[in-house]
């Protein structure tokens, strides 16, 4: 695609894709250690796998660990966060490389798109500048053959009078331009993956679905895998193939995307999908809704920390901690309660 | 809207005008231009549009937060524009508004306890301590919160919680019009529910008139007995929720409706289609004629001339010239799936 000296895959020799997971991670676990002494557990033992050019969306609200999940694939925690378990990409072990190690992973084969196009760029440095240096951090490539790279790559990511915008500064674009011109970074290295948190959550709806259409698009044309971060539903309908529902740091249902919205075995997962309201359907008066909030890291319920919140639990629920348990070939989900669900649906009037 | 009695709420050719600096010279923003609507009691108005479509400016102006640049805002028949400051202040106990972030609208310093009683101090000075107090526990229960909150400060709270506590103060006074700027956008899912359902119980159990700005349709549409839709400070459809849902009069309502987010995962041919493209103009250079022409798939040359005005169409009031053509045409069948 490119005659450049660009980075190129680790081990050209690894199996096929479908054997072998691009990023596979075992046992993550993420705490902050606290002025007392114990840490606070955010991320706890989570499994995942991604497949080259797999989008998998990873849900669940605020303080669900999901964002300490994917900070913890590029080593981005922050200096006092205790992590530990494994992140394996391409065979090569990310947890406790040192920090120049995983500088030719972050950006180079793994490389993020942050919730707010407003922060994520330098507002003093033209966008081709910003462009310019990801790349140049990565290869070996002259000033000139980058900023034909930008152009290209902001041409990839549909921003029309590409020459032009290279000169610009980022307040002078719309922010569903600027979110353009933040996937376009990440992509001027030729990632195969993307770490995408809240994507579109800054954005208007219409320009939302823009936005999730191009990065559908990339994914499929670049045989880019997307880990995409979202508290919203409708995104993951969207463009997730998989999902991993999150609450109090651990994954508690995975699934296929239709699997999840036709026949969700978690109580949480049915909650999320149940909970929002409708566009189409009869109005209602009430919207189904759970009691209550999700628990505090710091002082989790014992057994399954969804329990007090769960218009299905069980004794035992209050007891163990459900573990997650495979139910199909590519279903699997962490509850006691085997019964159907339904009941969130049935509520609301 | 047509309603018999007089409407508690009657907005005429509402303008908000701001000032700014656009390279170094000075030009005026037209934030909301020649808005009018009537609300009657016990009525929700949901006012929809992408930012930067004027929603939050209307709000303002109907509260006297910012300056109206023309136009009237009748309360009860009382022009709130006009009103001297003594006379506002009077006036504010029945007009009240939650704003987006519940934690930025609370004094951190202030207890729950006073920052819910507080308008009581300032609408009913006669009221005795006692007295106060006991209604500051009952409005605290009734957003479902209890008596052992009223001491604790708001950092304790979680962003729900705080929304109860901004609603609790913004309802003690029994206002008439509640007002509320995006009031679930910063929740959670679980929470959002949650908050939505309290808001619609209260505005029915108090029979409050709402304005509800949001850019989520589908809470609009569970919360609303109306729509007003608009874009670059300009109403292009003004209709009751059922027909404005099942068959949107104007290109811009249908191009949000279809923008909107599936509930489940949809076929992959589906998922090529985008409601709308491009992004709204710069409000300080609006297009000609129809604000809304540079990105309709409507627009005729008609419609860089010539503004249309707002007008009735089948169940809508709709500004658009091509509007009964539209309507003639299959309503959307976008949204299953």
């Amino acid at each position: 695609m490119m005659s450049m000296a660009l980075p190129q895959p680790p081990d050209p020799a690894l199996p096929a894709a479908s054997a072998v997971p691009l990023l596979r991670l075992r046992e993550v676990c993420v705490a902050y250690p606290t002025a007392s002494g114990a840490a606070v557990p955010v991320v706890r033992n989570v499994d995942l796998q991604l497949a080259p050019g797999e989008i998998l969306g990873l849900a669940g609200e605020s303080g669900c660990g999901k964002t300490q999940l994917l900070l913890s694939i590029l080593g981005l925690n922050g200096p006092h966060a205790l992590v530990s378990g494994s992140v394996n990409y391409r065979g090569q072990e990310l947890v406790g490389l040192r920090t120049a190690e995983l500088n030719a992973v972050r950006g180079a084969r793994i490389a993020m798109v942050f919730q707010d196009p407003a922060t994520a760029l330098n507002p003093y440095l033209r966008i081709g500048a910003q462009l310019i240096e990801m790349l140049r951090a990565h290869a070996r490539v002259s000033e000139r053959q980058a900023r034909e790279r930008a152009f290209e790559m902001l041409e990839a990511v549909q921003i029309g009078d590409a020459r032009r915008r290279l000169r610009q500064y980022p307040h002078e674009l719309s922010g569903g331009m600027r979110q353009r011109v933040v996937i376009a970074m990440a992509l001027m290295a030729s990632p195969e993956m993307l770490l995408a948190d809240e994507p579109t959550t800054a954005l208007d709806v219409t320009v939302q679905a823009q936005i999730l259409r191009l990065l559908r698009e990339l994914c499929e044309r670049r045989g880019i895998a997307v880990l995409l971060v979202t508290h919203d539903m409708g995104v993951i309908a969207e463009l997730a193939d998989r999902v991993a529902v999150m609450y109090a740091g651990r994954i508690v249902e995975q699934a296929p995307v239709e699997t999840l919205f036709e026949r969700a075995l978690h109580p949480y997962s049915e909650a999320l999908q149940a909970c929002v309201p409708r566009l189409d359907g009869p109005a209602v008066q009430r919207l189904a809704s759970i009691p209550g909030v999700p628990p505090d890291p710091a002082a989790l319920p014992r057994g399954c920390a969804f329990a007090p919140r769960c218009a299905y639990h069980l004794p035992i629920c209050q007891e163990r901690v459900p573990p997650l348990l495979q139910t199909t070939a590519q279903h699997w989900k962490a509850c006691h309660y085997e019964g159907p669900l339904g009941r969130l649906r049935d509520s609301a009037a | 809207m047509n309603t018999v009695p007089a409407p508690l709420l009657a907005v005429e050719n509402l303008c908000v005008d701001y000032h700014v600096r656009v390279d170094g010279q000075r030009a005026w923003l037209h934030a909301v231009s020649d808005v009018s609507f009537q609300l009657a009691g016990g009525q929700s108005l949901g006012i929809v549009g992408e930012s930067g479509s004027g929603k939050s400016s209307i709000a303002r102006a109907l509260l006297r937060l910012v300056p109206a640049a023309a136009g009237r805002v009748y309360f009860e028949g009382q022009d709130l524009l006009q009103l001297s400051g003594r006379e506002l202040r009077r006036m504010r106990r029945d007009l009240q508004l939650i704003f987006q972030d519940p934690l930025a609208s609370l004094d951190p310093r202030m207890s729950v306890g006073d920052t819910v009683g507080e308008p009581l101090r300032m609408f009913e000075p006669a009221l005795s301590a006692a007295a106060r107090s006991a209604r500051t526990t009952a409005m605290l229960e009734a957003v479902g919160l209890s008596v052992q909150h009223l001491h604790r400060l708001p950092h304790e709270f979680s962003g729900g919680q705080a929304q109860r506590i901004a609603i609790a103060r913004a309802l003690i006074t029994r206002p008439r019009l509640l007002v509320c700027d995006e009031p679930l956008s910063s929740l959670d899912v679980s929470i959002k529910s949650q908050i939505a359902n309290l808001l619609m119980q209260l505005q029915r159990e108090l029979g409050l008139s709402m304005v509800f700005i949001s850019h989520d349709l589908a809470a609009v549409r569970f919360a609303c007995s109306h729509v007003l839709v608009l874009y670059l400070g300009r109403v292009m459809e003004l209709a009751a929720r059922d027909p404005l849902f099942s068959a949107a009069g104007h290109p811009y309502t249908r191009a949000l409706l279809r923008a909107a987010l599936p509930r489940a995962p949809r076929p992959a041919r589906a998922r090529a289609h985008v409601g709308l493209s491009g992004e709204i103009p710069s409000a300080l250079r609006p297009p000609s004629g129809c604000v809304f022409r540079t990105r309709c798939a409507y627009a005729v040359e008609r419609c860089a001339r010539e503004q249309p005005a707002l007008r009735r169409v089948a169940d809508s009031l709709v500004a658009c010239h091509r509007a009964e053509e539209l309507a003639a045409e299959p309503p959307l069948a976008t949204l299953a799936g």
